[in-house]
């Protein structure tokens, strides 16, 4: 999230597209009533379904699974013909006026540089045109045929409300009602909030569905504002701390990013990470990137890493591919490449797609080690449980390990909600059995293994040798000591340049900010964003006073958020360019003449003048991207693609099959139903429900009480056309595996007309499998394609083709 | 010529002095009493439940819970019992002219003059309708209370269907209090009626006061018991 | 923000409600003496509710209720109807506006309504099994349910469920524990959107009432209160889009009150029969006392006996 959970009460509209706010964030749903209830605020759904969230909502708009970037361009396209732009924040804050290189161009869904054999770009000519000093070229008139905004506006210009509703099946006077609405909070006094989760990102194109929201909130002015935002709705309770943290296999923690094999040493490494400024007076942020990489190498490896071996560069491994994501890991299981696989906290069997696929890659490892709380499918892959899990333990060879972990109430620690708060939370209960923390398993590995590289040495022990474990129980380190770790600390005095009497700051103590961090050596942090989490002050994130100065929602004193307790970022951007709060209703920071001020931690250095420094600090430019440049692999700006199976080909590009870049291993492709296939020719797509929790609840009586068994939902249309009757069974199949479920016919699920033809949706909650106290059942991802975001790689769980018959049910 | 409809299995005249009657079996008598019994239970149990001032009386059945566990249990039994009891007495209960005559000279009833009313059967209007309200009400309270029957069968009918039966119950068990009063009374008032369902047998002069009609067809049906001897 | 009911101290806390607060008690007289406390009231804005049953859960955790896990039963209302476990239901209706056109999912948590004029309470036999406290809380004492389902036939919302294990009839007390020591029910604590509120009646009509104004600006004209007269009003109030029609709701009445045929059985049989019965067997008395018994003379025996010597001996031989 840009803002917070608490923040969403100061909108005038929420938009809930890509998510189920009210059914899958019935907590954080909350401020979304009380916007309502308060403010008059409304409350847009777009969705294949009609979802919990539009049972509560003013305004609801159908559209297909998959089309939600046509809809958005659509939106860009009404908000530039009716001029519903707010110009003064779009000029002053973004890259409207950025002239493009020469030799950027788009055609038939393809932009400049593609490489059909890669599946590629070379992307070099995504870029500004950048003038003799150093800087891009910028036109404020928006008259050069190149500049941002009339690429956009020509981009977009195809996207007219008759196409959109004959790629989205939106009926064409809904799609304008919608757009109307966002329009109207193109007004500076007027904010909208975006509010989207897996509805969006489990796409192959699931980057490019928010960018294209994001696009949107700064043409309406709505970034860094009260009541505005993009706010991504976090599933499980610490997966924002996962990214925080970098628990993905091209991230160091803070968003820094792990080196590749094109860099092998630490000047190579710096060579792409200097961050220039690419306009005057910017901050730039990332000019820091050394600060915070080299207090990470400190953390990390303390005394071994020195100026003279580059921070432990060498140490770190360096990536031959984009990622080891998931998906590439099944697939080097699959190929027999990868030998052992930990799954900590995580039941891959269902929660990645193609469990036929899935089961084939585990039952080739050597060994799997689960730590879970609970019992999972994954840890009981190799069991025959009849229909639902036909695996043969006779011929599976793969030893499971499995160790018991204590759950979220049974241990201290802090998770990180969706906005970004760290929130210190203490044990409620104690583990059963011989369940242990996650830190002592780990920590018993780490201590065995850097025994044996002692003993034994091998091909480079140092970095598992020479690892910082100053912990009290080397056997058990603490929450609190991990977290210390993770905010930082001072290595060694730092004294004032001017002054070499003042010690600025003092061996052995916590930093109280990212700000103090040095690359000299003299600073470790463990997560430099975390910075101000657990000060000298002591642990900011077990903060609990809720009180708020004038009600704005920022709640500065409760717990802590990342980046320095900064509750709304790119805030600077509330105020017009002279620092005027754009709406005096709804103030968050103001320049007083002198320096910033105001209710949120100003996301600006505090004296930086408002007519010089731009909001986006992270950005070279100081203003944020409506053309990201070369950021993106599948485009500078959002095209509509379909999804890999789709029920119709893409009516703008009918060439393309997809995302163009998406990656796609090969033994997958062969297992994609043809575009508008017969023998697959309804629109599925998979969803959670609010009795569960993914895969964990159905284990809970109660929640399995409240959705006990797996069902499948579809329109009364397709329930006549296939003779299924309400809560019958059915056969549900796609090309890689099938299902039984019981048929939910529901008035709440319409066929749509996409160019003319009705096309069909069925609905797929996922939270059922072979173990629990709920009704045996399937979980989706039988179904589910194996491709991911071109790129993250977040599967594509919300679009894909199945076909649906009357069935007498299992037979086990 | 076929037998008198009310002359039933063992009833018989044995000479002497007095004439002895034998007005009900052994296993007339072992029904009725079952009947009595239930009925008698499932007033009490009824009226614990019917009204707030006698729930008191759920103390007799072992508290509220167990009252009502028994209470439609006892109602079967009485069902069974008293089917029983139909199958041996109703043909002797069907309807005659005398019991009409009988009937307009309710007064004469009443006032205990037996001698105006016409000679009768085996049972006389009043019986009759006590057996024929019993046999009605008692259809009426198993059918209500099968439907209110909360334990098992609570799901096959509606709650409006329901509230229903438990009107008609209650009417139903009033109205059976009612009769079984008037039956119970008329036992009493009627001296050396009890020891009918007691040792199962009337004296003469009983059985010429109120069913001479009844006695007569006895006499001349030749039904003597086998205790007495032929006429010394 | 309705201010939400702050958390109890850790420090024990003596009930606020107890046996003098008792205005009704079931099969019995009024009490004479009660504490009369403002009546408390749940308001449940269906307009504010997102289904998502978290009510329902804390309900079953709260009250150490053991439900079953049933069946897929073609909606999302699990389990299908209320049960002596599940002292409130999510019921969903998918309900197409004919005005509009536009489906309404229409997510309606039943439960106990706590009438201010009890049909339960009126029904029920067994003394003080069910009570009503001065602040309107209907509650049932299982100790003194014999399970007769009277209450069942007495609710006019079909709210009570008796179970087939103890025998003993169930349905929401609304946390009388929890009320007790200043806390709302377990089901308002749990509820994320403030779709339940709790606190005095009067202030839940008046929250109400800035509820109705905010859906009537949304369009919903017939927007209301629903706090049904006929049973006096209850405890247990909804906020509706479309109060006019509240059997769209999963069949909330639309003018609840007691049955009439349960206000004739409880009412004028209970005291009429009784009258009946007991004049029957006093005409008795009377009529004894007035004519004596009914005797048999030693004439009737002696012409039983002359009948019975003649016919037995000529007769017989005839």
């Amino acid at each position: 999230m840009t803002n917070s959970w608490t923040d969403i009460k100061n909108t005038d509209l929420v938009i809930i597209m890509g998510g189920n706010a009210a059914e899958a964030h019935p907590c954080g749903f909350k401020w979304v009533t009380e916007a309502k209830a308060t403010r008059g605020a409304k409350l847009v759904v777009v969705d294949p379904r009609f979802t919990r969230s539009a049972a509560v909502a003013d305004y609801y708009a159908p559209i297909r699974q998959g089309t939600d970037i046509a809809f958005l361009l659509g939106v860009i396209n009404y908000l530039i013909q009716n001029d519903k732009i707010q110009w003064d924040y779009v000029k002053a804050f973004t890259n409207v006026g950025y002239i493009v290189k020469e030799g950027f161009g788009y055609q038939d869904g393809l932009f400049t540089g593609y490489d059909e054999m890669k599946r590629d770009y070379n992307r070099s000519t995504w870029d500004y045109e950048i003038g003799p000093d150093g800087y891009a070229v910028v036109d404020n008139t928006l008259q050069h045929p190149r500049c941002v905004f009339n690429l956009l506006k020509q981009h977009v210009s195809v996207y007219t409300p008759e196409l959109v509703e004959r790629i989205t099946g939106t009926p064409k006077d809904k799609f304008l009602k919608v757009a109307s609405m966002m329009a109207e909070c193109s007004s500076p006094t007027k904010t909208m909030t975006s509010m989207y989760a897996l509805g969006w990102t489990q796409h192959s194109k699931g980057s490019q569905n928010i960018r294209c929201m994001a696009m949107i909130q700064l043409l309406l002015g709505n970034i860094g504002v009260r009541g505005g935002g993009m706010n991504a709705l976090r599933g499980h309770s610490n997966i924002q701390g996962l990214t925080d943290i970098g628990l993905m296999s091209n991230l160091i923690p803070g968003y820094l990013t792990i080196p590749t094999e094109k860099e092998p040493d630490f000047n190579a490494y710096m060579s792409t990470r200097g961050f220039k400024p690419l306009r005057p007076n910017q901050m730039s942020y990332w000019q820091n990137y050394k600060k915070f990489f080299v207090s990470f190498q400190k953390a990390m490896w303390g005394a071994s890493a020195t100026a003279d071996n580059n921070w432990a560069y060498d140490y770190l491994p360096k990536l031959d591919v984009p990622a080891y994501d998931v998906l590439r890991a099944f697939e080097l299981m699959k190929q027999g490449k990868m030998n052992i696989y930990f799954c900590q906290g995580f039941n891959p069997l269902q929660a990645f797609p193609n469990k036929a696929k899935l089961a084939e890659a585990l039952a080739k490892l050597k060994l799997l080690v689960i730590m879970d709380p609970l019992e999972t499918e994954t840890a009981r892959f190799w069991e025959n449980h009849g229909v639902y899990n036909q695996a043969d333990p006779s011929k599976i060879q793969t030893e499971v390990i499995q160790l018991p972990t204590t759950c979220f109430a049974e241990d201290n620690g802090s998770l990180v909600n969706s906005g970004r708060w760290l929130q210190w939370h203490w044990a409620a209960g104690t583990p059963p059995g011989d369940a242990k923390p996650d830190t002592y398993i780990m920590a018993q590995i780490h201590l065995r293994l850097k025994e044996m590289y002692k003993k034994d040495g091998g091909a480079f022990p140092d970095p598992i040798v020479n690892l910082t474990w100053n912990y009290k129980d080397p056997h058990e380190p603490s929450p609190d000591e991990l977290a210390k770790e993770l905010n930082g600390y001072v290595v060694s005095d730092v004294f004032d340049p001017n002054d070499p009497t003042k010690k600025v700051l003092e061996a052995g103590k916590q930093v109280p900010t990212f700000g103090v961090l040095r690359d000299d050596g003299s600073t470790a942090a463990g997560c430099w964003i975390y910075s101000g989490c657990y000060t000298e002050a002591g642990n900011m994130m077990a903060r609990r006073d809720n009180s708020d100065p004038d009600d704005t929602g920022a709640y500065l004193k409760w717990s802590f958020a990342w980046p320095a307790n900064r509750r709304i970022i790119y805030n600077r951007a509330s105020c017009n360019i002279d620092g005027k709060p754009w709406d005096d209703t709804r103030k968050l920071i103001w320049w007083d003449g002198a320096k910033w001020t105001g209710y949120d931690v100003p996301d600006i250095a505090p004296t930086a003048k408002p007519q010089d420094v731009g909001p986006f600090i992270m950005n070279p430019e100081g203003v944020s991207r409506l053309f990201t440049r070369g950021m993106m692999r599948d485009g500078p700006f959002p095209v509509h693609y379909e999804p890999f199976e789709s029920p119709v080909a893409n009516l703008i590009a009918p060439k393309v099959r997809g995302n163009p870049v998406a990656r796609v291993f090969k033994d997958d492709f062969a297992q994609f139903a043809d575009v508008a296939s017969k023998e697959f020719p309804y629109a599925a797509t998979s969803y959670r429900l609010t009795e569960h929790f993914h895969y964990w609840t159905k284990n809970n009586h109660v929640n399995s009480v409240l959705q006990p068994e797996f069902f499948v939902e579809i329109s009364e249309q397709l329930a006549k056309e296939k003779s299924i009757q309400n809560a019958g069974w059915v056969r549900v199949w796609s090309k890689r595996g099938s299902v039984f479920a019981k048929a939910y016919v529901t008035k709440r699920i319409r066929p749509l007309m996409v160019d003319g033809k009705p096309v069909h949706i069925v609905g797929i909650p996922i939270h059922w499998g072979f173990v629990g106290a709920a009704k045996k059942g399937f979980p989706a991802n039988v179904l589910t394609p194996f491709v991911g975001d071109a790129n993250i790689e977040t599967p594509e769980f919300k679009a894909f083709l199945v076909n649906i018959e009357p069935s007498t049910g299992p037979v086990a | 010529m076929s037998a008198p409809y009310d002359l039933e299995k063992g009833d018989a005249v044995h000479p002497g002095r007095p004439v002895q009657v034998d007005r009900y079996t052994v296993g007339a008598r072992i029904n009725h009493w079952i009947t009595a019994i239930s009925l008698i239970l499932l007033a009490i149990s009824g009226l614990a439940l019917f009204h707030p001032s006698l729930y008191f009386l759920t103390g007799l059945f072992g508290g509220g819970q167990m009252t009502r566990t028994i209470h439609p249990w006892i109602g079967v039994v009485l069902f069974f019992s008293f089917a029983g009891m139909f199958l041996r007495f109703w043909k002797a209960n069907l309807w005659k002219s005398e019991d009409g005559t009988w009937m307009r000279r309710i007064r004469d009833v009443i006032a205990g003059h037996e001698e105006k009313l016409p000679e009768l059967g085996k049972y006389n209007a009043g019986q009759k309708m006590v057996f024929w309200g019993m046999s009605l009400l008692i259809m009426v309270l198993i059918t209500s209370g099968v439907v209110i029957w909360q334990a098992y069968f609570a799901s096959y009918t509606t709650i409006e269907q329901q509230r229903i039966a438990l009107l008609v119950h209650a009417l139903a068990a009033v109205a059976i209090i009612c009769v079984w009063i008037v039956h119970v009374y008329a036992a009493i008032w009627v001296k050396g009626t009890i020891s009918a369902m007691t040792k199962g047998q009337v004296t003469g002069g009983w059985a010429w006061r109120h069913h001479r009609k009844w006695f007569r067809e006895l006499v001349s049906s030749r039904k003597s018991g086998t205790r007495g001897t032929p006429a010394e | 923000m309705f201010p939400p009911i702050p958390n109890p101290t850790t420090a024990p806390v003596a009930p606020k409600m107890s046996d003098a607060d008792l205005v009704r008690r079931s099969a019995s007289g009024s009490p004479s003496q009660v504490e009369f406390k403002e009546p408390v009231a749940k308001l449940i804005d269906v307009s504010k509710c997102i289904g998502c049953k978290a009510c329902q859960s804390a309900c079953l955790e709260w009250n150490e209720l053991h439900e079953e896990i049933g069946t897929f039963n073609g909606t999302y209302t699990n389990p299908p109807d209320l049960t002596p476990a599940s002292l409130t239901l999510m019921r969903f209706t998918e309900w197409v506006n004919p005005e509009t056109d536009n489906l309404e999912w229409l997510i309606r948590k039943d439960g106990c309504m706590h009438c201010a004029d009890p049909g339960c309470l009126k029904a029920c036999p067994a003394p003080g099994a069910i009570v009503q406290y001065s602040n309107g809380i209907v509650d049932f004492d299982h100790a003194k349910c014999i399970g007769c389902g009277y209450c069942v036939k007495g609710c006019p919302f079909n709210i009570p469920r008796i179970s087939q294990v103890d025998h003993k009839a169930y349905k929401c007390t609304l946390c009388s524990d929890r009320v007790a020591v200043g806390q709302g029910p377990a089901c308002q604590k749990a509820c994320p959107t403030q779709a339940i509120v709790f606190g005095t009646k009067t202030q839940m009509k008046e929250w109400a009432e800035g509820r109705i104004k905010d859906l009537k600006s949304r369009g919903y004209k017939n927007a209301g209160l629903y706090d049904p007269p006929g049973v006096g009003g209850t405890h247990v109030m909804y906020v509706l889009q479309h109060a006019d029609k509240p059997s769209i709701y999963a069949g909330l009445p639309d003018n609840p009150r007691i049955s009439p045929i349960v206000e004739a059985w409880k009412g004028v049989t209970k005291y009429v029969g009784l009258g009946v019965m007991g004049f029957a067997a006093l005409a008795g008395a009377l009529h004894y006392l007035v004519n004596g018994a009914n005797k048999v003379s030693p004439e009737d025996e002696a012409n039983a006996e002359k009948l019975a010597a003649d016919k037995l001996s000529s007769g017989g031989r005839s």
